[in-house]
């Protein structure tokens, strides 16, 4: 009995070895060496355009209703102030002074921000106007075809039998190459030719980790490109914005010193290049984080600093208010924006559902990440503007290019309570209407 | 109506709950989205934290009384009927609904809506408004803009006109005899999308 499964056992040995042999030399020859040289065989762009046929053939299978549209129309006269919808209340009745009506004008705006309110849905996945086939994005299909389940089961045998293997496989090659080739570096003496293999080796890593997660990516405008001396900054969606800008240019990163296998990634790196790791305690302290950044700027020979200024993920259809200080330091600003196509794959992380692990997860397994990378022309802060005034200024400039809404609110109402300042703005706004036509009327 | 989604089978209740309110059933989806959406910590219910965590609710100077009007007196937390059924004030009057003899009347009929506003200002539920109740109120929503003789003055104004009965207090009646004209339907209504 047992001699008759032996020549069964090294058979299989042989297949799987040479499926082994098979599949890394594929990988290699279509995956790490264009890394290595920063080429490509175009193989990305071409599952692109199979996906969107594919997504174009689920929408004529798919019938639904379309729920997307807002919940509630607020405004019903088109965006009344505050003082024309009382003077429309007060129509009709002789004096122009409190009446107990007044309250419903409050009373339905506070209802209105409890249905649908602007902030709260900023910090949730951007919802889709068809179905791209993930169980995730799924919300109010009901009705689901057969045939489109089985595109969909195909979908998953796909996404999680082959890619995700594949992905996670170049994952820990990217990660693990970057950590052991930036300690290399580090051995070199400090001068030209560090720095040139420095770049190099982040560059292929960075490269590789972007195939990890089939990013498809088009870089704009790149005569823009953030130069020596100077800031980046770019609006921020997920984690993965770092190494989508990375695999384009050398950067200094900053950040705060992790424990872990973070820890262990920023340790090799900054041996290769100078960037800023921040102990937990040194970001309290704001001078010292103001002095660090501008000490590295103002050498000439460090990399350009890559900070993300709203702070705190958002999930990509709109710019959050910009953290001032940044633009303070009185260097040059190259704005970047990064927009995402939510249809291959949603990279919004909302740290507070998802931990890191699961986000990964979620991103190795999605079809894949397709974004558009704008570089904006360098902006310098002008004459009598203060930091404030030039963060805005650069907030618009990203959120016209990245066609996303740019909003007042501070991407720290995530977590952070309404300054009592908005709340006095509407009782000024109120009392004026009041007081104001009393004052009139006692004159009279 | 063919295709029911999940979700709404997820819901105990939901056909009551529909008929109640008057709500479709997209709308119980997405108010049930949004429930959940405001419901961080996945409990089930809502509580006057949840509330307050809504951003364009902390500006609304009348806010915490809002969120006052979604817990009844004692209870700490809202479900998911319950919130339906406040929101539900604020659906638009169903101008062409049938009069059925024994039916309740409509959560979004004109009365209730009154009703809903008169709690905001009735806070400690005796169903008069009293000057002080008043003074409140108004104190809410002009702030530190007006003095307090301006607030007495509107104050006492206010129930000199509305007063019918000389008690120094506004009732039921009276908030609704003196809103008379007004155009109830428009002010307190919210336009629901589909």
């Amino acid at each position: 009995m047992e001699s008759y499964l032996f020549p069964f056992d090294s058979l299989i040995c042989m297949l799987l070895g040479i499926s082994f042999t098979v599949w890394f030399t594929l990988l290699l020859v279509f995956i790490i060496v264009p890394a290595i040289f920063g080429v490509s065989f175009g193989i990305r762009r071409l599952y692109m355009k199979s996906l969107i046929k594919l997504f174009e053939v689920s929408e004529l299978m798919l019938s639904f209703v379309n729920h997307f549209d807002k919940i509630i129309e607020k405004n019903w006269f088109k965006l009344m102030s505050l003082e024309q919808e009382i003077q429309e209340m007060r129509r009709g009745s002789a004096e122009p002074e409190f009446d107990m009506s007044d309250i419903f004008y409050f009373c339905r705006r506070g209802v209105e921000s409890i249905v649908d309110d602007e902030v709260t849905k900023r910090f949730t996945a951007e919802e889709l106007e068809s179905w791209n086939l993930l169980t995730r994005s799924n919300y109010n299909f009901h009705h689901i075809s057969t045939r489109l389940t089985a595109l969909w089961g195909m979908g998953v045998l796909i996404r999680y039998g082959f890619l995700l293997p594949l992905r996670v496989t170049l994952a820990f090659t990217g990660v693990g190459l970057l950590v052991v080739l930036t300690s290399i570096v580090g051995l070199f003496p400090n001068g030209r030719m560090k720095n040139y293999l420095s770049d190099k080796v982040h560059l292929m890593c960075y490269r590789i980790c972007i195939r990890a997660l089939t990013a498809i990516i088009t870089y704009h405008d790149s005569e823009n490109k953030p130069k020596n001396g100077g800031i980046c900054v770019a609006n921020h969606t997920s984690p993965i914005d770092v190494i989508i800008l990375a695999s384009d240019g050398c950067y200094a990163m900053v950040g705060q010193v992790h424990g872990g296998l973070m820890g262990v990634i920023q340790r090799a790196m900054v041996k290769a290049c100078p960037h800023i790791w921040f102990e937990r305690s040194e970001v309290k302290d704001r001078h010292l984080v103001a002095k660090r950044l501008s000490d590295h700027v103002a050498d000439e020979s460090k990399l350009p600093i890559l900070i993300f200024p709203e702070g705190t993920c958002i999930n990509n259809t709109s710019v959050m208010m910009f953290k001032k200080g940044s633009f303070e330091i009185g260097c040059t600003v190259y704005p970047v924006a990064i927009k995402y196509d939510p249809r291959f794959g949603d990279a919004f992380w909302n740290s507070s559902k998802f931990g890191m692990v699961n986000y990964l997860l979620h991103m190795m397994s999605s079809w894949a990440i397709v974004c558009s990378v704008w570089y904006l022309p360098p902006m310098s802060r002008m004459e009598g503007e203060d930091a404030v005034q030039f963060a805005n200024r650069v907030k618009a400039a990203i959120a016209r290019k990245g066609g996303l809404a740019d909003l007042l609110w501070d991407g720290g109402l995530k977590r952070g309570k309404v300054k009592e300042v908005f709340k006095e703005e509407q009782q000024k706004l109120y009392s004026k209407v009041l007081v104001g036509s009393s004052e009139d009327r006692s004159r009279s | 109506m063919g295709s029911t989604s999940s979700t709404l089978l997820k819901i105990p209740n939901v056909e009551v709950l529909m008929q109640e309110t008057g709500f479709s059933p997209a709308h119980i989806i997405r108010l049930h989205d949004r429930f959940k959406a405001l419901d961080k910590e996945g409990r089930g219910h809502l509580c006057p934290q949840d509330f307050g965590a809504i951003k364009e609710l902390a500006m609304n100077p009348i806010g915490d009384r809002i969120i006052g009007a979604f817990f009844s007196p004692g209870k700490e937390t809202v479900d998911f009927h319950t919130f339906v059924k406040i929101l539900a004030h604020f659906r638009p009057v169903d101008k062409d609904r049938p009069k059925e003899p024994n039916s309740p009347e409509p959560i979004n009929s004109r009365s209730n809506k009154l009703k809903f506003a008169f709690q905001l200002y009735d806070q400690d539920k005796d169903g008069k408004i009293s000057r002080d109740e008043l003074l409140k109120v108004l104190r809410s929503m002009l702030g530190m803009q007006v003095t307090e003789e301006q607030l007495e003055s509107i104050a006492d104004r206010t129930i000199q006109e509305a007063d019918l009965d000389r008690d120094e207090a506004i009732s039921f009646e009276e908030f609704r005899k003196s809103l008379e004209k007004v155009n109830i339907d428009h002010k307190m209504s919210i336009r629901f999308l589909r």
